[in-house]
């Protein structure tokens, strides 16, 4: 991709700039004057800190506080039923839907980031991913509980895995439901594996650095005793690669599944082709918002901007553009085509989607999700400015829910016979439900960053120019003065 | 289990992968095979150094997969065609087409657990207690910033004072015993 670099960028003096590599003229991934130790000192000092910023303690509390929203209307629901909920006929598919596929969208990124990112041998993403794997996680978390809500007796939700029982019933596998089935309970464990075993080396790093015995005896445990001998690691790799390998396309059936959902369905706006790659652009577009949203606090509270530098803001803002741009695209085809297929009822859904009672939310995704952001990244400027991208990344994810609930709404209030006709209306529950889901995602991720290494250290050690094996053996002195 | 006789073996120490990979390489042609590189991230050219190659992770992970690709696609089969026959639609029975999807997220599940898990077998873990955590420089060495080479007792060539002065000819940082 050719950029400009800040070198021909009239306002970044290139020699005072230190984050400015000079051969490259890029923005460094790592702060220069950096070493094996400082960095593992660094990352692990956040975990293995006595003292716990009181920031931290606030933000967990508030956290924990929207989060209590989400168990008050989960036992509500579960005292009432799903009838406290918007969903009825015709809207048949409300919040649940919705927020189950905005979520499991944001999770896309994390895998992005840590399986086809590394495939394609960006190291950028070193800096980036284990935090992108655990938002991944998390968000499969959020999004697993609403069809599992949804199906209105939860307690039986092991029904949708086929098992030998004495009802003699099994799943019905023409349903893209029960695909959804093995497609997010897949990418949910798959997704847990990868995440584990990338933090092994590190678990042994903070095993070897802690004080306390409780911290010694519960970072041995989870690195398994891990000892960094050649042999592991290079079997360890491989595994790596295999399961980056196995997750690109993981990462992409998962959305293409979900999408089959409607895609399958035989209803105007959603029996359409295009679902499947649309999904999947969508799903990293608001997944790579979600890492700067969390991204751009991390690094100013934990001050990481030496390890997640403004090449990586840079970088993640480029992935949103072209995804954005491919969003972009889908919005267009399928305005065409509800004109092209000279169906009356596709064409009916297109003009109701934009000018029909809820016309509005059409109009806030395609300002939000397109008008804003697509006008803007093209800025060198404001893709490195932190401030801005973390603003933008709130549009962009408003944007994404609008879509889905565009997509899910539109489509099924008014379809093809008019006395069936209806609308669809979210109760509170819906929305507490919805809100108690950030505050659950937000505290499990204030859990990871304060005991779990948020960066991974021995792949930050691997990008540092010491890493270089000079043949005949340099010495230590030899080998810092050529770095220098 | 009784204490095992003498020491596991001499622990050396070094600064750089350079060194530690030229170490290796000589300790190789010198005739010592029991030995293994600890580093505290991958360091390829120390696995050429030891003539590491036999890596069978990946066949563990394709035998995974296809052990899922079959599963899945049997089950799928003898449920909808044998045990819970139902009509969908007028669709026939082994309406295989639909099928794929749910064989391949197992393929992926199932090659991904093996790849991972089997990484971990082959690799011995979990494995909490080794001699060489009783050295006292190897913990927060070998898993931060230095690089080790253990020459390991049981090499028929391993007798303590000439393989420490072989070690010390490459000036590591230390040479320490290390005991069972």
């Amino acid at each position: 991709m050719a950029t400009k670099s800040p070198i021909q960028d009239p306002n970044v003096d290139p020699v005072l700039d230190p984050m400015i590599d000079p051969r490259t003229g890029e923005y460094a991934v790592i702060a220069p004057g950096h070493n094996f130790k400082s960095v593992t000192q660094k990352i692990a000092g956040i975990v293995l800190t006595s003292n716990t910023p009181l920031g931290w303690f606030g933000g967990l509390a508030v956290a924990g506080g929207v989060a209590t929203f989400l168990i008050i209307a989960v036992t509500w629901l579960f005292l009432k039923g799903v009838g406290i909920w918007g969903v009825t006929i015709p809207g048949a598919w409300g919040f649940a839907i919705i927020n189950f596929v905005w979520w499991i969208g944001i999770g896309h990124a994390g895998t992005l980031i840590s399986a086809i990112l590394l495939l394609f041998k960006q190291t950028w993403r070193n800096s980036i991913n284990r935090f992108a794997e655990a938002m991944t996680i998390f968000a499969v978390v959020c999004a697993g509980m609403f069809p599992l809500l949804h199906v209105g007796r939860p307690w039986l939700g092991y029904w949708l895995f086929p098992y030998p029982n004495t009802m003699n019933v099994w799943p019905q596998f023409r349903s893209p439901l029960a695909w959804d089935v093995f497609a997010v309970s897949t990418y949910a464990t798959i997704s847990v594996v990868f995440w584990y075993i990338g933090m092994i080396p590190d678990f042994g790093t903070l095993r070897d650095r802690a004080v306390s015995p409780v911290a010694k005896y519960f970072y041995g445990m989870m690195s398994m005793g891990w000892r960094g001998s050649t042999r592991h690691w290079i079997r360890y790799e491989t595994a790596s690669l295999l399961l980056a390998g196995l997750s690109t396309p993981l990462v992409l059936s998962v959305h293409t599944v979900i999408s089959f959902d409607f895609a399958v369905a035989a209803m105007a706006g959603w029996h359409t082709t295009i679902f499947p790659p649309y999904f999947v652009a969508g799903a990293i577009y608001s997944g790579f918002a979600m890492v700067i949203t969390l991204a751009v606090p991390i690094r100013k509270f934990y001050h990481l901007e030496d390890l997640v530098t403004l090449r990586h803001l840079d970088n993640m803002a480029k992935v949103m553009l072209g995804t954005g741009c491919i969003v972009g695209y889908g919005y267009c085809m399928e305005v065409f085509m509800s004109w092209y297929s000279a169906s009356h009822w596709e064409f009916f859904m297109m003009w109701n989607r934009m000018f029909g009672p809820m016309g509005w939310a059409y109009w806030v995704l395609i300002l939000t999700n397109l008008a804003i952001p697509l006008t803007t990244l093209w800025s060198r400027k404001l893709r490195v400015n932190a401030l801005y991208l973390f603003l933008l990344s709130f549009v962009i994810n408003t944007g994404m829910w609008f879509e889905r609930f565009v997509i899910v709404v539109t489509s099924l209030y008014r379809d093809y016979l008019p006395s069936s006709w209806g609308t669809y209306r979210a109760t509170r529950w819906d929305y507490m439900t919805f809100i108690g889901t950030w505050g659950l995602f937000t505290f499990l991720f204030l859990l990871f960053v304060r005991f779990l290494p948020m960066i991974p250290m021995s792949e930050i050690r691997m990008m540092l120019p010491q890493t270089k094996v000079h043949k005949g053996g340099a010495d230590a002195e030899t080998v810092a003065k050529e770095t220098v | 289990m009784p204490p095992r006789e003498g020491i596991y073996g001499l622990l050396a120490e070094f600064n750089t992968p350079g060194e530690l990979v030229l170490a290796t390489e000589q300790a190789r042609a010198e005739g010592y095979r029991r030995m293994e590189c600890y580093t505290p991230y991958p360091v390829e050219e120390a696995a050429e150094a030891l003539h590491f190659h036999k890596n069978r992770v990946p066949l563990v992970c394709l035998l995974g997969g296809l052990l899922g690709v079959t599963t899945a696609f049997l089950m799928e089969t003898w449920i909808t065609v044998w045990s819970y026959p139902m009509n969908i639609a007028g669709r026939p029975l082994f309406s295989w087409p639909a099928f794929i999807i749910p064989a391949y997220e197992w393929t992926i599940l199932f090659a991904g657990l093996s790849a991972a898990f089997g990484m971990l077998a082959l690799n011995g873990l979990p494995q909490l207690y080794h001699p060489l955590f009783n050295a006292p420089n190897f913990r927060d060495g070998a898993t931060t910033d230095k690089f080790f080479l253990c020459l390991e007792a049981h090499d028929p060539k391993f007798s303590i004072l000439e393989t420490r002065a072989f070690l010390e000819q490459f000036s590591p940082v230390s040479v320490v015993e290390v005991e069972h």
